[in-house]
């Protein structure tokens, strides 16, 4: 054990994986860089720096550098799943699953259905996503719940360094493609990582805290603000619990289901577009299923219906911080007092 | 040539605006004053200028990331480039763009794009717009080496060419996509891919404002004549990293120094015209320095400029009452 970043903990499952099993490469866009150029090679191991090191460790057949041309390596390694490798292809930014998405969607998630069950693709599309950079439009959306409304797609999204090792080595091994998503404002996180291998299972949340008043039920990156207003609430009496459900597909429905209904106060953050994301599944799933155990409304704390704005003054509003997610959650204890 | 002295005093005028632009948000972004991506077209100039020079108000054109260059050069105003890129209230997108996005559709800039490859389509459908309303304009892409090798690229291409239309792709080859270089990630040859297509092709040098002007003008005058879509491929060099903050170890050490001492476009221009008694060196160093004090009112004057407010955040996602 020690402490590693997010960005270290998914360099080093990339690297473990890769150690086991020879059928493991990786491929994208400037994953090592250099390639062709005069100058230094590895020179980015991605634009910030994630994979870096891998490709003079494992050298240029299974670190693969690629042009642009996502609709076709993402592809390529959607082909080369289904006959025999286990690809990890690197989409650089998740805004631009719009140049390959037919790969993804009706390719890989519908080969094992529409195939009677005698297809296997172990392919796993690393991904940035989220606010917070000053990255605008193209460069800040989560994008998530699109991938989580196709049956055949798994979506992890680690919302810290532990998360991020265990979750990517369970991703490789895996035998469905997954979707593995990494939060750009996230890489500099620190926390304890074991330094062996070791795989978290998909579809079983984590309750990272317990508390009698509140259950707050986040996603990705916005655990982490979810833990904090925790931390803060329970020095002024009202107890909370946090369940981070590490993949939203598959759900862990039944955590939730309990968690909700234990304390009866339900808020929900989600940092995607308000419509047909996390939160309103979540918070559907807990109406049908847990509407007796409910003592108020149910709350979803998420970005506003608008594209991520460039200006920092813009942006700052944008993102569902720990202030709109602490008013929620007074919002929904409140009323019962 | 039929550059007039007035054609020469513009497009000089045009490309020191675009240095000096690039060098201020360079010194800017490291003075940490600007945020998010910024890519800075330093170096490429005579490529942005000696095509838009042949253009005017029915024409359109599609950048890409690295697109601060084909905005000045299309005529957006460089102040309101300037307010957008520090997010302002007052920036030519209301600060929601930034960098990547820039744009400014009442000039023919159909956007900055933070989409590789976003670009040709767009402008297949601007030259479709001006055909099917016979406007007489054309429309033109810049496409970077990186960019010319995307799907969306080579069906612009097919769709441009078998629908005629008014549509040109420059290809700006500055040697890198990124640390990526073009030598290693672009198959055949951009000429060779154009004439693929039945495209009329041929290769330029970036450095030689006068060479991609000539160049434009045949491309530019066959588009509008009805004579469909041609493709040009410019060679150039970045003299920044891919976005500010990049070291480009990637490249060799002297590679952008030895350009710059031997084939740095303004200072080409500045050479020709003076040689062949077209314009005189005092009428160059004017345009210095209006160019170079321009820029330094538009840092001014960005900095101390409003920020959008809460009430921005929610508006022009419709265009009707949402
Ligand atoms: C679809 C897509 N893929 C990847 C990227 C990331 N990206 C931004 S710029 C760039 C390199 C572009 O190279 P080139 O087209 O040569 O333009 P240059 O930067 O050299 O001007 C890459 C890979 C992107 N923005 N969009
Ligand atoms: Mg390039």
């Amino acid at each position: 054990m020690s402490k590693k970043t997010y960005r270290q903990a998914i360099n080093e499952a990339l690297r473990q994986e890769m150690e086991r099993d020879e059928r493991v490469i990786i491929m994208g866009e400037d994953i090592a860089g250099g390639l062709g150029s005069p100058g230094e090679q590895d020179a980015w191991g991605g634009p910030l720096g994630v994979t870096k090191g891998l490709m003079p460790k494992f050298g240029r057949d299974r670190v693969l550098d690629t042009p642009i041309t996502e609709s076709g390596f993402i592809g390529a390694a959607v082909g080369a799943a289904a006959t025999g490798l286990r690809p990890v292809a690197e989409l650089m930014f998740v805004d631009f699953f719009g140049v390959c998405f037919d790969q993804i969607f009706n390719q890989a998630a519908k080969f094992k259905y529409m195939f009677g069950g005698k297809a296997v693709t172990p392919v796993v599309i690393r991904t940035m996503y989220g606010a917070g950079f000053r990255a605008a439009s193209q460069h800040s959306q989560c994008l998530y719940p699109v991938f989580t409304h196709i049956p055949g797609l798994k979506v992890a999204l680690p919302s810290n360094p532990y998360e991020a090792k265990g979750l990517l080595i369970q991703s490789i091994r895996d035998d469905d493609p997954v979707i593995f998503f990494e939060h750009k404002a996230m890489y500099d996180l620190e926390g304890e990582v074991p330094d062996e291998p070791y795989a978290i299972p998909f579809g079983e949340a984590n309750v990272t805290r317990e508390g009698d008043d509140a259950t707050i039920i986040a996603f990705g990156r916005m655990v982490n603000f979810a833990n904090d207003v925790a931390d803060k609430l329970s020095k002024q009496g009202i107890s909370c619990t946090v369940v981070d459900p590490r993949t939203t597909s598959p759900l862990d429905t039944e955590t939730i289901l309990e968690t909700a209904a234990e304390t009866g106060r339900v808020v929900v953050v989600d940092e995607a577009h308000p419509r047909c994301n996390m939160a309103t599944d979540v918070a559907a799933l807990i109406a049908q299923d847990a509407f007796d155990k409910l003592k108020a409304p149910i709350k979803m704390v998420t970005a506003p219906h608008c594209p991520v704005p460039f200006s920092p003054a813009l942006e700052d509003l944008y993102i569902p911080g720990p202030d709109k997610i602490e008013a929620a959650v007074r919002a929904v204890v409140g009323k019962a007092h | 040539m039929q550059l007039s002295r007035d054609d020469l005093l513009q497009a000089y005028r045009r490309m020191r605006l675009i240095r000096e632009f690039e060098d201020a948000v360079h010194d800017e972004f490291s003075a940490g004053n600007i945020p998010g991506f910024v890519h800075l077209y330093a170096g490429e100039e005579a490529s942005a200028v000696g095509f838009c020079m042949h253009l005017d108000e029915r024409d359109a054109i599609a950048s890409t990331h690295r697109g601060h260059g084909h905005c000045i050069a299309k005529g957006c105003d460089e102040r309101a480039m300037m307010f957008e890129i520090f997010g302002k209230k007052d920036g030519l997108c209301g600060g929601k763009g930034g960098s990547m996005h820039i744009a400014d559709l009442s000039k023919g800039m159909m956007g900055a794009n933070g989409i590789v490859g976003g670009g040709p389509p767009l402008i297949c459908g601007a030259a479709l717009s001006a055909k099917t309303l016979k406007t007489g304009g054309v429309a033109i892409a810049f496409v970077g080496d990186g960019g010319s090798n995307q799907g969306t690229t080579f069906e612009s291409y097919n769709l441009a060419k078998v629908w005629n239309l008014p549509a040109i792709f420059v290809i700006e080859d500055n040697g890198y996509a990124e640390t990526t270089s073009s030598s290693w990630s672009v198959a055949g040859s951009q000429v060779d891919r154009g004439k693929g297509f039945g495209m009329p092709a041929v290769q330029v040098d970036g450095s030689d404002f006068f060479a991609v002007w000539e160049v434009a003008r045949e491309a530019i005058e066959r588009a509008r004549g009805g004579g469909g879509p041609s493709l040009v491929h410019v060679k150039c060099m970045r003299y920044y990293g891919h976005f500010e903050g990049d070291a480009a170890t990637y490249k060799a050490p002297d590679e952008v120094a030895r350009y710059k001492a031997t084939k740095d476009p303004l200072m080409l221009f500045r050479q020709r015209v003076t040689e062949a008694g077209l314009l005189d060196g005092q009428a160059l160093d004017a345009i210095d320095r209006e160019a170079k004090a321009r820029i330094e009112q538009c840092v001014a004057e960005a900095k101390a400029a409003p920020l959008p407010t809460e009430k921005d955040l929610l508006t022009d996602v419709y265009t009707s009452p949402y």
